[in-house]
């Protein structure tokens, strides 16, 4: 089981006056999984007894850092690639014309052999790979 | 995501609770324009306007930054099932969905800084204030660069077009995310993350058709000498930008126009492109589209972007 707490989305749980308070922040601006992640949120809740609200935090923004070690675990146990370090930055964002290239494993079964099919994937936090020694496609979850 | 399967045991569990409970509510069947439920995408996050800067200012400010975004958004979603290959497809929408993102942020926080920004609909309507921003403004009210709203053209055009729009954006926006509105440094924070790799995207693709063939090359340079003269808009200076940036809440486009034109002439070396002398389209009277001065292009497009919100200005249907 991959735990929103895992994905480092979940921000905060605190008690006011008898509603459970959750803070969540989204991956990347434009994620359309936050309705999802909220309504899970208020609903699971409420099944366990707790009359809850859930709110947003956008500072500091997410980074692929804050997924946990078990998170990383279960992306894998998913088939999906986790990420490396997220790139630091000072100053000026520098621009990069060079393709972009990552040592990865596949998760199916373990090669280093992949190639990148695309930057962009089905959601904006993965990139797609294939495996060049099984053949299998796999999506990589990108460092942000 | 730790979406587990409905329990057909529950109430709730299902994407679709959001109708359902509608049904419920309403006891009636009919259907929400606006999706399955509303969200405020700053439920929670602290909005109250900092002293010293203004809340008109502010919300207009937010308007021209959110405008940009949207307009730009949709014109690259027109992209989809259009692009060459499936690779760019996705990859051209997935740069409009962080767009669409920024520019929900953005106008949600117009809303919040001053409520006389939003168009009044009927009594009663539950339309949320970013999408009554979206839907029910005129073109003459839409803030946007004319860069974003112009129609398109072949790849190269996009190419273009995501490079100057990245390339000006990402300069502002790395400033603002030391603006005194906190609200604003943090929706510049997550969109640094996001332009960073559209600018990238964009001058790989600028580069490669560079360097390709007769063909791609002759395609990138008539995309670049007709967006050309949309480019100096990008990095002019509209009085409310220069109060914004006076206060320490916004930024002054032209304070980044030497950052920018480093970069795009990094990106011009490597491709073996001369920059183009095309003088900028003029606007009328001095007015452009930080005025509210747009081509006929923009009518055109909210009118299809805006259709369907505007006959059912009470959220049903």
């Amino acid at each position: 089981m991959l735990t929103l707490a895992d994905l480092g989305v979940l921000r905060d749980v605190r008690e006011e006056h008898g509603t459970v308070v959750v803070t969540i922040t989204p991956t990347y601006s434009g994620c359309p999984a936050m309705a999802a992640m909220r309504d899970d949120l208020v609903h699971r809740l409420a099944d366990a007894g707790y009359d809850a609200r859930v709110e947003v935090v956008l500072s500091p923004a997410w980074s692929s850092d804050w997924i946990t070690e078990d998170g990383r675990r279960a992306l894998r146990a998913h088939g999906l690639s986790a990420p490396g370090p997220a790139p630091r930055r000072a100053g000026p964002v520098a621009l990069d014309l060079s393709p972009t290239r990552r040592a990865l494993s596949c998760p199916r079964c373990g090669s280093a052999q992949v190639a990148l099919t695309s930057e962009y994937g089905a959601t904006a936090c993965k990139a797609l790979y294939r495996c060049t020694a099984c053949l299998e496609p796999f999506e990589h979850v990108k460092e942000i | 995501m730790s979406h587990s399967s409905p329990d057909p045991g529950r109430q709730s569990g299902s994407p679709y609770d959001g109708l359902l409970e509608h049904h419920e509510v309403a006891g009636d069947d009919s259907q929400w324009a606006f999706g399955t439920d509303f969200e405020d995408p700053l439920a929670g996050v602290d909005t109250t306007v900092p002293d010293d800067v203004d809340p008109t200012d502010l919300a207009t400010y937010c308007l021209m930054l959110g405008d940009d975004a949207l307009v730009m958004s949709h014109r690259l979603s027109e992209w989809c099932s259009n692009a060459p290959d499936l690779e760019e497809d996705i990859a051209l929408a997935n740069i409009a969905l962080d767009l669409l993102g920024q520019a929900r942020l953005l106008l949600a926080r117009a809303a919040a800084a001053d409520p006389a920004v939003v168009p009044s609909l009927p009594e009663g309507s539950p339309v949320p204030a970013e999408d009554a921003l979206a839907f029910f403004r005129d073109a003459d009210r839409f803030l946007n660069v004319r860069l974003a709203e112009v129609p398109n053209g072949d790849f190269a055009h996009v190419v273009v077009r995501v490079l100057l729009f990245a390339t000006a954006r990402l300069a502002v926006l790395a400033r603002l995310v030391e603006s005194r509105d906190p609200v604003l440094a943090a929706i510049a924070a997550k969109g640094v993350k996001e332009l960073t790799y559209h600018r990238d995207y964009a001058g790989r693709w600028f580069l490669t058709l560079a360097r390709g063939t007769e063909e791609s090359r002759r395609r990138l340079l008539v995309a670049l000498g007709d967006l050309w003269p949309l480019h100096p808009e990008l990095c002019g200076t509209h009085p409310v930008e220069a109060a914004m940036a006076a206060v320490g809440a916004g930024v002054d486009p032209a304070a980044v126009a030497d950052e920018v034109d480093v970069v795009l002439e990094q990106v011009f070396a490597v491709s073996g492109v001369t920059r183009p002398e095309r003088p900028a389209l003029a606007g009328v009277g001095g007015r452009a589209g930080r005025d509210g001065l747009h081509t006929e292009a923009l009518s055109r497009m909210l009118a299809e972007m805006q259709v369907v919100a505007r006959a059912h200005p009470s959220g049903q249907w």
